[in-house]
This record gives C-alpha cells, structure tokens and sequence, in this order.
C-alpha cells in the first residue's frame, strides 16, 4: 500500500494537443480518490499515465515514494479494472484471476490460496471454473475485480468500471465496491463521468475539466462550497440553479442580490464582510434546488421569499421538483409534494440564504 | 386526402407488396435454388474426375456411352498409382514442402503481424500496407528473377528450394489476415496483460495466439492450400522426377507425349485433392467463430 503522487504532470499528444496540462495531486495511504470530469477532461489519461500505460511528457509520478515514469507497468505493482472488463477469454475464471500470479512464479498452493480469498470476498466462488462468456456483466465486473485483488497490489486503478452495467446493477456493484476497499484498504484511484458516482465513492473526490484540477475535496464540501462555476455545476443533481444577479448595496450597511426588478434577495449578515468588495458588479448567484423550498419551512432566518409562476412540476415520489423562470433564466426549486405545487400557478417560494452562492463571470471563480 | 381515404389505401398498398410471411418464403427459395446452382457447377468437376477414375480404359475410350455413368467400376487406376513408388515420392515431397511452408509462414507472420498490429513504431502503418502490396504482384511474374536467385543458390531441382519460395507467396496474405485478427482483438486485453506483469513474448504466447486462433487457422488453411496447389514454381524449378511434388508430377509422368493415362491422372488428381479436404474438415472443428465472445462487453 502506498500514497500516490503527481507532481506538474503533463500529457500532450502528437500535434500538440494537451490532454493534462500540469496538474498536482497528493493521494494519501488508503485513500479512495475519485477523479470525475466530462469527457475529455483528461482523467483517464491521468489514470492511464498512473498505470504506465500512457507515456509521460512532462512532471513526475510517484508511488510509495518512488518515481516511476520510467518504470512499466509490470513493475509498478498496480492493478487496474478496465471499464469492458478485458477478462482473457480463452481463460477460466480461476487462470484469469490467477494469471498475474503465475507469471510472478508464485507456488500453486499460494495461488490457489489468494484466488479462494479473492473469490471469498467478492463471491464468485462457484464461478471459478466458467469461461468469461458464461458470465453475466455483473460477474465479469467482479472477476476483473478478483484479478486486481489478489495480487495485492500497492494500488488499485478503476476505469469508469461500471459505466457498462445497466442502471440497479451499477448501484449495487457501487456499493460492492466500497465493501471491498473497507475490506482490503488499498488505496484506489477511480475514474468516472457519473458525479453520483464520485460522491458516494470517495474519501475525495478530483474534479477535472479541459486537462486541469477544477477542485479537490470531501464530498459534502464539493458540494457545499464548490470553487469554481465548473465544480458547481458538475456536483449535484438537478444541477445548481446560476441567476444572473447584481449585488447591491442596501440601506443599513447590507447587501442584497438584485435578480429582476421585483425580486431582491437579503444577503446573510455573516457572508456581507466577504461579499463587501463585489457590491454594483454583475455576477451569478447561485443556489441548489433544494434551497428553494415552499415557504412554509420552518427556519425564518435566512429565508428570503419570492413568488413565482411555475412552468412544469416533476413529482419524484419523496419531493416534487419544480421548474419556473427568474429574468429569462430557468430555475429549478424543490419542494414538499404536499405543498400543492401547480403548473401554471404562483407559489410562494423561500431561498435559503446561508447556501446561496456568488460567482465571478470572468474569472469563473465562487466568492 | 381525407382520413377514410387514407385508410381505405392501406390494404391496398400491403396487398401489392404481400406479406413479410410470403417475402421470407420466397428469399428462402430463391437462396436454395441459388445454392444449388452454385453446388452443381461446383461439383461437377470432381465428381467427373471419380466417375472417370473407376472406369475401365475400354469403357473411357468408348464414345458411344453416356459419359456420366460407369458401367464396369474397377479400382485399378488407384492400385496402379499407389503401386508407383514415383507416385508416392511426389506425394513425400508435396508433405514435406507444404508442412515446412506452413511452419515457417506461420512463425513469419504470426509475429511480423503482432508487431505491425500492436508495436506502434515509426513506418509501421507503411509497412503494413506494404506487405500487403507484395501480395498483389502475381507469381507468373516473379518465377523468373526468382528462377536466378534459386539457381544462384544452386537449389534447382530441390524440394528446398520451393521451400524458400513458397513463403514469398503465403507470407504477406496470412501476415495480412492475422493483422486484422489482431486488430479485432481490444487493446485493453494487452494493457491487462501488460499490468499483469506479461512481457511482449508473454503477452503473444498467453493471450493472442489463443484469442486469434480462428485467424490463425484461417491463415494456416491459406498457407496449407497455396503450398500444396503450388504450380508455377515447381514446373519452373523442378526438372527431376524424384523431386517433383503432386501437383506437377502427376501432368509429368502420365502425359506421355499425346497419350494421357485419364484413369490415372483422374485418381492421381483426386487422391492429391483428398490431404486438404482433410484438413479442412479436421479444422474447421476448431474454427470456433466467436472465441473472443466475453472478453469486453459483448
């Protein structure tokens, strides 16, 4: 087991197209770092670069403390799940997940020792005599899991594993998946598009997008206090709401967010010092659907009231989502599916303040 | 067009075209009678070639009959070829030049294959087309410098020195289909291998010459087929009974000057064309399609 470092890393392709454009990164022992991103953003270059599989063109990889960029793959001591599996198909699943142990001349009853825990643990025991065809997806997820296990490598490398699965069988192998990293405790390195994915999965969660690290973090501090316009819209599902606003100054020393001309939001007294330098510049105000709530909610500080015309009501069972525009711009809100939510009806709507944020257009940046 | 209007043309229309029941039908009709067309004039040949080969001389020379039935079946013209020693030399010779050929183009290109297909390195992409460019030249035009280059090599008259021709043929078309086969193979199955721990010779031993094996048959049965069929080179190269194979042995020996043994050139023809229909059949036992089935997500 080992901590992983990238230091300036670098991958740029013939004709000078950079994929990775000098990013750093720190994984510590143990650790379950997700890297997420659209696609092209270069995480699975980063991976790959991590594997061995990509040439570096600039920087340094390190792992366990030793640089590795010129090391190959076989001699990182890595494992690494590919998003189609890639079993070897003339294999039985015992020789596939044993193959890496006999090319290391291990003795046969050690193999057969590490491939019965392996199989223990991700339960395919009774598999171990099947060629991979005779597999449904799910299983042949886990034999590729099996093969990277049991070789106890210093750390595990996941390439979008479950985007082939269908939709209940990836929530199900997700959460096999953070069993199994409780369980061994090997540091992992997981790439993924699917922002759910990221959150549910990481100790830290590596947000890149056009070859750079937007933001790295817990989860919930992504979440709650994204860096960028990028990070806040990526996390979180329905997306951030972003309002063109004006941050203005009020009487008394306040300040408010001017989204149209009828409705003007109090900023919270606690974020004013912080806000203070921006007043009468236009800016984005942010805010997560699910601070936009009926107006009925209990806590009275910090809820600010407006009133809106709704577009489209979407019931999801525990909450109903509710569409309506604010200046030309669509918003998303959530609310109590008892609340009579209505299309084509106003409703008193409340933003929580204290989870509201401001975004710099130009420089993209959250105050 | 009014709403009835248009319903009342809908059966119409279907009625012209007529069922997908009875379209299938005639498909399935008309792929038979294609087939069997295409099996006649196939087969007739050969069958020609048996019926002749167990006819009586007396019975081939009389114009009278009906060419397609046999009267008097005899074996003789087999007996009379596998009683020639001569016969049985060609025969040697036909085994030993194709099984070296074979060896040896397999060997060539199953590896040049896996290094144009997976060893990107500068040229590659010009070689590959290359090779299979060597291939377009015909044999009619090459049996002449290679005649000088085999006499230099002072490999006249000798089963080797077909040996060393052969490939020149076999090579870039096998290199050519296990190229292919290789690149159906997903790259992910060589990165696995490469984390693995495989190395390069590793990764073609364990992983692709068992995932390519229907390629590999495939060019195994191409090589097999253009060494034993060979007939330009040896006609060219080959002067001495003792080591000519089948193919120009049996024109050789049983065409004396106007006179043709038919009996015997018929058996002689069938017996030389039995080894790569029992190859085929033998093989195609393996040509397993769909080996690579659950490897990557299917």
């Amino acid at each position: 087991m080992a901590q992983v470092s990238l230091r300036r890393l670098v991958k740029e392709y013939e004709g000078g197209v950079q994929a990775v454009k000098g990013i750093d990164l720190e994984i510590e022992d143990h650790e379950f770092v997700v890297l997420v991103g659209p696609s092209g953003c270069g995480k699975s270059t980063t991976l790959r670069m991590i594997a061995g599989l990509e040439e570096i063109t600039a920087g340094e990889i390190a792992i366990g403390g030793e640089v590795v960029n010129d090391i190959p793959p076989r001699d990182r001591d890595i494992a690494m799940v590919f998003q189609n599996y890639a079993l070897y198909p003339h294999m039985s699943v015992f020789d596939n997940i044993s193959f890496g142990l006999k090319l290391r001349g291990l003795p046969r009853d050690e193999i057969r020792r590490r491939v019965d825990k392996a199989a223990r643990i991700l339960g395919i025991g009774e598999l171990l005599d099947r060629k991979p065809k005779a597999l449904s997806g799910g299983q042949r997820q886990r034999v590729a899991m099996g093969r990277a296990i049991v070789r106890d490598p210093k750390v595990f490398l996941f390439d979008e594993p479950l985007s082939n699965l269908d939709a209940k069988l990836r929530v199900q192998m997700r959460t096999e998946i953070k069993q199994v990293h409780q369980t061994v405790k090997t540091t992992t390195i997981y790439v993924t598009h699917d922002q759910v994915e990221a959150m549910t999965l990481a100790d830290r969660v590596v947000v890149m997008n056009h070859g750079v690290i937007e933001q790295v973090g817990p989860p919930n501090e992504l979440y709650r206090n994204p860096a960028t316009i990028f990070v806040a819209g990526f996390i979180g599902s329905p997306a951030m709401n972003m309002i063109p606003a004006r941050l203005e100054q009020a009487g008394g020393g306040g300040l408010r967010v001017r989204l149209d001309d009828q409705i003007s939001l109090p900023v919270p007294e606690e974020r004013a010092a912080r806000y203070a330098p921006h007043a009468n510049r236009n800016l984005l105000f942010g805010i997560r659907p699910e601070h936009l709530t009926e107006a009925t909610r209990i806590d009275k500080r910090n809820l600010a009231p407006i009133t809106v015309t709704l577009d489209v009501i979407e019931p999801m069972g525990m909450e109903t989502l509710v569409h309506f525009h604010i200046n030309g711009t669509s918003v998303c809100g959530r609310v109590d599916p008892a609340a009579g939510a209505e299309a084509g009806e106003p409703m008193a709507l409340a933003a929580h303040m204290e989870h509201m944020h401001l975004i710099d257009r130009d420089t993209g940046k959250v105050l | 067009m009014t709403a009835a209007a248009a319903t009342r043309d809908f059966p119409r229309f279907y009625g012209k075209v007529g069922s997908l029941h009875r379209e299938r039908l005639w498909a399935l009709r008309l792929s038979y009678a294609s087939l069997i067309l295409a099996a006649i004039i196939f087969l007739a040949p050969p069958v020609y070639m048996l019926i002749t080969s167990i006819k009586t001389n007396a019975e081939m020379a009389n114009q009278s009959l009906n060419p397609w039935l046999v009267r008097n079946p005899t074996l003789e013209h087999y007996m009379a070829i596998l009683g020639n020693p001569v016969f049985l030399t060609f025969f040697k010779n036909s085994i030993i030049v194709t099984l070296v050929v074979v060896a040896i183009t397999m060997v060539i290109s199953v590896l040049a294959a896996f290094a144009l297909s997976r060893m990107r390195f500068w040229g590659s992409q010009v070689l590959a087309t290359g090779v299979f460019l060597t291939y377009l030249v015909p044999d009619t035009l090459l049996f002449i410098p290679l005649y000088q280059i085999v006499g230099g090599l002072g490999l006249l008259n000798s089963i080797w020195g077909l040996v060393l021709v052969y490939p020149t043929l076999t090579v870039p078309f096998c290199t050519w289909i296990m190229i292919g086969y290789f690149a159906s193979i997903p790259k992910e199955l060589d990165e696995a291998a490469l984390i693995d721990g495989a190395t390069w010779p590793q990764m073609l031993l364990k992983i692709f010459i068992p995932v390519a094996l229907p390629g590999i048959i495939a060019a195994t049965i191409f090589a097999f087929t253009v060494s034993w069929a060979a007939f330009v080179y040896p006609t060219a190269f080959i002067t001495r009974p003792e080591e000519m194979p089948l193919t120009i042995g049996i024109v050789s020996q049983l065409v004396r000057g106007d006179t043709f043994a038919w009996g015997q050139i018929m058996a002689g023809a069938l017996l030389a064309a039995l080894p790569p229909v029992v190859v085929y059949v033998f093989l195609m036992d393996y040509y397993i399609a769909g080996l690579t089935a659950g490897a990557t997500k299917g």
